[in-house]
């Protein structure tokens, strides 16, 4: 990743308690075009908080989140917009439970991109295809498995056509089986160049496929780098500590 | 016509065959005012529900914080005082009241129908707001981070999930009505009760006329019962299908696995 690429997410002193917890304190991180991000560290130590900051589905205490140079949440920002420029995948895939999956991939589409009905599907028959998906169109989500409710996920954030996808532990909540179908969905997405933040606890996932892991602990980032320089040679104990455990 | 010496079911075959259009018709007036009035406080209910659940945060403009304040303040007493109060008096006060304060003369049947729509509004009120805030707050995450708006989040995503949920409790609403708008016989609306009193009052043969009346309303509430399990089963619903509120506890949950519905 050239350091001239763009910029698109400024995280600036961003801080945010829940009552006397403080998750973030002081997080500071760019997000640059084309670029694929993993946030690893233990759970609580404020990654999805952070994530949720991000496209504002948590209000930050402090600090501010910056969308190519214009503050999230400020007056007169238009947040809905912004969101349909930043898809979110979640832990728990949060599909529609009242649509059917080409409805889950279609009703943002047409009410917050404004798209025809047919423009809206053939977009989205185009995403369910590349997450393998499209012979399962007119199924609802709880007919389908937790690995095919995901990748249903990412094809309707995909289906807006964002510049950034930020994932929310998008393997935790799957059976073992599952995680790789998911997997390997996300790396031909960062092979294709798509610009992704990606919360996981997948280190083999956050080494080869990143270009940068952020490690996370106690609401700080620790350390940030290269995978393969985070990853063997890291600077901070508690990333060395961190690593020893999970690895 | 049977005299004094004639038994029980004399009498009974008696008013069948004298009075039987006129329960029938008084039936007819019960159903229909039951079924509409709770069409209606359904929509009531709907809209209060929706309008109680509106994010209310105080940075989103002061004018508009204030105001929503103050509607939802009067829109809570109307359900305490509706869920607080008999209808019977409800009936008297508003019918009597609107005769009184308004010189209005409302038409019988208009004013039952007005009573129990209120009536029913302010239970459902709060049996929405419970079906709403019961759907999965993952739902709303999902649909703010595709880019909709409170107002096509409710519409698209949670109003949908919320109504599949409340629908027994809905349909329950609809057989306690058809049961209580006996009550609007203080007004001389023509229900059932009104039709089975005037009928008795002109015999003195209560205990005959009311055994029919009795049957006709468990014949109504009976049918009614089945008919609504009957639509439930054939709509598919979550696997958990979580049935919403009852009469006295409108934050009551009742989760249903799928199949053992009933």
């Amino acid at each position: 990743m050239s350091e001239s690429a763009q910029t698109i997410l400024s995280v600036r002193h961003l801080s945010k308690s829940f009552g006397d917890h403080r998750v973030l304190r002081d997080v500071d991180f760019d997000v640059r075009a084309g670029e694929v991000v993993c946030i690893i560290g233990a759970s609580g130590s404020g990654k999805s908080t952070l994530l949720r900051c991000m496209n504002r589905l948590e209000t930050p205490d402090g600090g501010a989140v910056e969308y190519r140079g214009e503050t999230v949440g400020a007056p007169g920002f238009d947040l809905a917009r912004y969101r349909t420029r930043v898809g979110m995948v979640f832990q728990q895939f949060n599909l529609f439970a009242n649509m059917n999956v080409l409805q889950n991939c279609v009703v943002g589409q047409m009410k917050a991109l404004h798209r025809s009905r047919a423009e809206s599907e053939q977009n989205a028959m185009r995403f369910l295809e590349r997450v393998g998906m499209k012979a399962f169109i007119h199924a609802k989500p709880r007919q389908l498995s937790g690995g095919q409710k995901q990748r249903v996920a990412i094809a309707r954030a995909l289906a807006m056509d964002p510049e950034v996808l930020l994932f929310d532990e998008p393997t935790s909540a799957l059976d073992p089986e599952m995680v790789g179908e998911v997997l390997d969905v996300m790396r031909r997405l960062a092979a294709s160049g798509l610009t992704m933040l990606v919360v996981t606890h997948e280190m083999a996932f956050a080494r080869d496929v990143s270009d940068r892991v952020v490690f996370m602990d106690e609401g700080v980032i620790v350390e940030q780098g290269a995978p393969e320089q985070l990853f063997t040679h890291p600077a901070q104990p508690r990333t060395r500590e961190f690593l020893r455990r999970v690895l | 016509m049977p005299n004094a010496e004639s038994g029980f079911f004399a009498w009974v075959w008696f008013f069948v065959q004298t009075y039987g259009p006129m329960f029938l018709r008084g039936a007819g007036t019960t159903l229909l005012i039951a079924l509409t009035g709770t069409l209606a406080g359904f929509l009531i209910g709907l809209g209060v529900g929706v309008v109680r659940t509106i994010p209310c945060r105080r940075e989103d403009g002061a004018l508009r914080w204030a105001l929503l304040r103050a509607v939802r303040g009067i829109l809570a007493v109307y359900i305490e005082v509706f869920r607080s109060t008999p209808m019977i008096v409800q009936a008297m006060v508003i019918y009597y009241g609107c005769a009184q304060l308004f010189g209005l003369n409302l038409p019988q049947l208009l004013a039952g129908f007005a009573i129990v729509s209120i009536n029913t509004g302010a239970y459902l009120s709060e049996i929405m707001r419970g079906g709403i805030q019961s759907v999965d707050p993952g739902q709303r995450e999902a649909a703010a981070a595709i880019g909709l708006t409170h107002g096509q989040t409710m519409r698209s995503v949670v109003l949908p999930q919320a109504i599949r949920n409340t629908l027994p409790a809905l349909g329950n609403e609809f057989v306690v009505n058809i049961k209580d708008t006996s009550v609007l016989n203080v007004i001389s609306v023509s229900e059932l009760f009104f039709v089975s009193k005037s009928a008795a009052g002109t015999y003195f043969k209560y205990f005959e006329v009311f055994f029919i009346t009795s049957v006709i309303y468990f014949v109504m509430t009976f049918a009614c019962t089945r008919l609504l399990r009957l639509l439930e089963k054939k709509m598919d619903g979550p696997e958990n299908y979580t049935i919403h509120g009852s009469q006295t506890v409108p934050e009551g949950e009742l989760k249903l696995k799928g199949g053992d519905a009933r």
